[in-house]
């Protein structure tokens, strides 16, 4: 059997993209805010959870946690994961278009890898068929 | 070439790197494994409502397990930032997630990872490192 998507679990699969990119994004920006973590003051990882931008950083990440555990409930591991990376994908072209940043042609390359992985496991089934164990059954 | 700018050794460097894709590939596995016994969220929340697909979800061991290993592997990924570059940091512990994460469906979930699924975790592998150039 060969499982598709409709298009409000494909919906589901851009929230998954989106939240984490933009979410890890804040996420740096607010660590360099606060500045290097030494290991004999690992309290400092609790001072970064007062910074604006990674508490920012946090709330997406929550809302990317949310819709990939949904994903994960109707699609496998390995066909969820791939969306995730596409993130990396929409953050590099805001930042062409939006930000007119300047994307050399290694990133353009790693672009186009990102979009031909990701098409490799769209096209594919979501979700891998297990035969059911004659316990489950009854 | 150019040099990484970091504030760790090497060993240090990929130790933390290390760290971060270990736990954030058990965490992958882990949630993904609880939330296939668990069953499709969609149908749950249409039976018992949002707050039973949340009930569903928090009263797995398996769950809880893999919310402390993605804990565990955001608070080393927030230690590996602060002593390593993010151009390296991020893309070489999201690609060692990406290759670990097939071998470890493909070993503990029984995912079917065919070609076509190899080879997308290699491409987005190699397109996350081209990126950080």
């Amino acid at each position: 059997m060969k499982h598709t998507l409709s298009p409000q679990r494909y919906l589901i699969l851009l929230a998954v993209m989106l939240t984490a990119s933009v979410g890890d994004t804040l996420l740096s920006h607010g660590m360099t805010q606060v500045g290097p973590v030494s290991l004999h003051h690992l309290g400092t990882l609790l001072v970064a959870l007062k910074n604006p931008w990674v508490i920012g950083g946090i709330v997406l990440l929550l809302g990317f946690f949310a819709s990939y555990l949904t994903a994960l409930s109707w699609a496998d591991l390995t066909f969820v994961l791939p969306s995730t990376a596409f993130g990396y994908v929409v953050v590099a072209l805001l930042s062409r278009f939006w930000l007119h940043e300047h994307i050399s042609a290694y990133r353009w390359a790693g672009i186009i890898l990102i979009v031909c992985g990701v098409g490799f496991v769209a096209n594919g089934p979501s979700l891998t068929e297990h035969p059911r164990h004659a316990d489950d059954a009854q | 070439m150019t040099p990484v700018t970091s504030h760790a050794g090497t060993f240090e460097t990929w130790a933390t790197i290390l760290t971060v894709a270990l736990t954030a590939i058990a965490g992958d596995v882990l949630t993904a494994g609880a939330m296939r016994r668990i069953g499709d969220l969609d149908d749950i929340r249409a039976r018992s409502g949002i707050l039973g697909a949340i009930k569903a979800v928090v009263g797995s061991k398996m769950f809880l397990l893999g919310v402390v290993s993605m804990a565990l592997s955001f608070f080393s990924l927030l230690f590996t930032l602060s002593k390593v570059d993010v151009s390296l940091a991020a893309p070489a512990s999201a690609s060692l997630t990406f290759i670990g994460n097939a071998a470890a469906a493909k070993i503990f979930l029984h995912e079917n990872v065919d070609r076509r699924r190899w080879l997308a975790a290699l491409f987005v592998c190699a397109g996350v490192i081209l990126l950080s150039k």
